[in-house]
């Protein structure tokens, strides 16, 4: 047993277990068990009753994802499993850590949920961008089939699974799972209207089944050690464990697996080690680019989605971002709006041309010559771009940094239009 | 439709190129994975990147062809994507992350020294065509911030000075390679 099931055999400073060492640390035998004791309708239960959530950034029930692939004789032949590895959440860098120090967890997890939904052939959607992770996937792959853990009756299960790489070549939107879908189809990466959910007719219009790196790497874990102890892993509501890392002016940055349930402080102070000398903290987003600022006030809050969702922010991706007394947040906020604005896909309206209009007025805000109906024009923004009003999650992303901001740091929007300078650049 | 004749308004005449066999033979390995011939666009256009630098209209119409799909079509992926060049490039790209937390470490002072050093600002290349500067999203090294990644190689917790020695390093390299 363990209480660290993504990161306990991760050690950066040395290469990644190989399949030998990763066996030897009891790895593939939830897989192995899977096979022989497990119907999938079981593991489909017992995946439901961990209260696993997603780790991308949704969080939405992973069990009652995976139920929603049609089962059974009737059911068509062809199933896809994707992972998403597109990493690209601005402040986000915790699937690196999982794929760049356990590749295997990550198979072990695929096999897992290929088998639930007995899909034969699995895609990683990889980040172009990163080289290590491809070299080491291909490397994990390749032992795997050696080994008999993936081809053909895999373990004399019955059970195929192939396991395919494609790297991206850099697109935010391909992180939504519909626009990775059109990706991967070799088109542009425009979200699909849904339904239909990929769940029914997703790649190739065949059933299928996107899932986060992290979401598929507490897999295996569940498996081996059982709903309770996974249950039990976490401090509040929510189950199991989280990759949460912490990024900014603080001492020691970086990524590390908590017990959900355990509070904002805790990671801020012990793990990373407080605000640099000469910093005060002011806010920060606690799940990535798209997510609401919180306040010094909320570091005594837990990491749990439901927690942080009250507080009017995301868990999302659990990597904080963490704003100085020395950043201008203007500029920090139109930063973020500039990202979203060369991300968006150009399919819908409001989003493509709206984020550009956003981004210029930061761009005018931050040169001096930002005019008071400038704040109007981004409050009105917020709900213009904001969620159900345009095709895919994107612009309500960034509406999330844009409004809290105008609310909590109003004085230093208004010290920009007012001093007719960006006060930080002095 | 047929891919050879059209293209981009400014060259009409373009015709495709011949791929070379090892871009033939990679791009094959590719159609063995996918359902679908056009699924390999991407990855197409990334090999044909890799052997020639760029992807020019003479390599975009032939992998069209090679893939029995539209260059335009193509061309909408191509154009999508932030690291396919339809430009010609330096040798070595910078891609440089100017997301939030590079920016809040401080990126934009690396970036104006890199802009001073080189005399290129974001999309330009360098006149010896050495070096071509490109923003990047979130590079995911927000702990190391900032950062960039350069001919494969991630460049972590820039400081001016990490700028120069790298600098240095690539002109030291130069006579071995030519």
């Amino acid at each position: 047993m363990t209480d660290q099931p993504l990161t306990k055999n991760i050690d950066m400073s040395r290469a990644p277990f190989d399949i030998e060492q990763y066996r030897q640390a009891e790895g593939y035998d939830a897989v192995l068990r899977m096979f022989k004791e497990m119907a999938p309708s079981d593991v489909l239960e017992t995946v439901k009753n961990s209260g696993l959530k997603g780790r991308g950034g949704a969080g939405f029930p992973t069990g009652l994802k995976w139920s929603f692939v049609p089962a059974g004789d009737d059911a068509p032949k062809t199933k896809y499993l994707v992972v998403n590895a597109d990493e690209m959440e601005p402040g986000t860098f915790k699937d690196r850590l999982l794929l760049e120090g356990d590749p295997h967890l990550l198979l072990e997890g695929m096999l897992i949920a290929a088998y639930t939904i007995q899909a034969n052939t699995a895609y990683i959607f990889l980040r172009g961008e990163y080289l290590r992770a491809e070299k080491l996937l291909r490397a994990a792959i390749a032992q795997a089939h050696e080994q008999g853990l993936l081809g053909k009756n895999i373990q004399g299960s019955g059970f195929d699974l192939e396991i395919i790489v494609h790297t991206s070549a850099g697109r935010y939107i391909c992180g939504e799972e519909t626009a990775l879908l059109n990706a991967l189809e070799g088109k542009r990466a425009t979200p699909r209207a849904k339904p239909p959910f990929p769940q029914v007719s997703g790649l190739w219009g065949k059933p299928t089944i996107v899932n986060n790196v992290e979401t598929l790497c507490n897999l295996p874990g569940i498996l081996r050690y059982g709903v309770d102890w996974y249950k039990g892993l976490g401090k509040g509501s929510d189950a199991g464990t989280k990759l949460c890392g912490v990024s900014g002016r603080v001492n020691n940055p970086g990524c590390w697996e908590l017990a959900l349930g355990t509070p904002i402080r805790e990671l801020l102070e012990d793990k990373a080690g407080g605000m640099c000398a000469g910093y005060e903290l002011r806010g920060f987003l606690p799940g990535g680019g798209s997510t609401d600022f919180l306040l010094p006030e909320h570091l005594d809050l837990t990491l749990d989605y439901d927690v942080i969702g009250k507080a009017g922010s995301r868990l999302a991706t659990g990597t904080m971002i963490v704003l100085d007394d020395q950043t201008c947040p203007v500029g920090m906020v139109g930063n973020l709006m500039r990202f979203f604005s060369h991300e968006s896909c150009g399919w819908c309206t409001p989003c493509r041309d709206g984020l550009p209009w956003i981004d210029e007025i930061f761009q005018r805000l931050e040169r001096g010559d930002g005019r008071t109906e400038d704040l109007q024009i981004l409050t009105e923004h917020v709900e213009y771009l904001g969620p159900g009003r345009t095709f895919c999650a994107l612009a309500p992303g960034a509406t999330a940094p844009l409004g809290s901001a105008l609310r909590h740091f109003r004085e230093d929007f208004d010290a920009h239009i007012h001093s007719g300078a960006c006060p930080w650049r002095k | 439709m047929t891919t050879s004749t059209i293209i981009a308004s400014s060259a009409p005449k373009v015709q495709a190129r011949k791929l070379i066999p090892e871009e033939q033979h990679e791009i094959d390995h590719e159609l063995t994975l996918y359902p679908d011939r056009r699924a390999v666009g991407l990855e197409a256009l990334k090999i044909v990147q890799k052997h020639q630098g760029w992807v020019s209209d003479e390599s975009l119409l032939a992998v069209a062809q090679y893939l029995g799909m539209s260059a335009h079509e193509l061309d909408g992926v191509a154009t999508f994507f932030n690291l396919i060049f339809r430009q010609p490039v330096g040798r070595n790209v910078m891609l440089f992350c100017d997301s939030v937390s590079c920016y809040i470490m401080g990126c934009e002072r690396i970036k104006d020294h890199i802009s001073e050093r080189l005399g290129i600002d974001y999309g330009e290349t360098t006149a010896d065509g050495e070096y071509t500067l490109l923003p990047v999203p979130c590079l995911g090294d927000c702990d190391r911030a900032p950062v960039m990644l350069m001919a494969g190689e991630q460049h972590r917790n820039l400081t001016t000075q990490k700028i120069d020695d790298l600098l240095q390093q690539v002109q030291q390299e130069l006579p071995e390679s030519k």
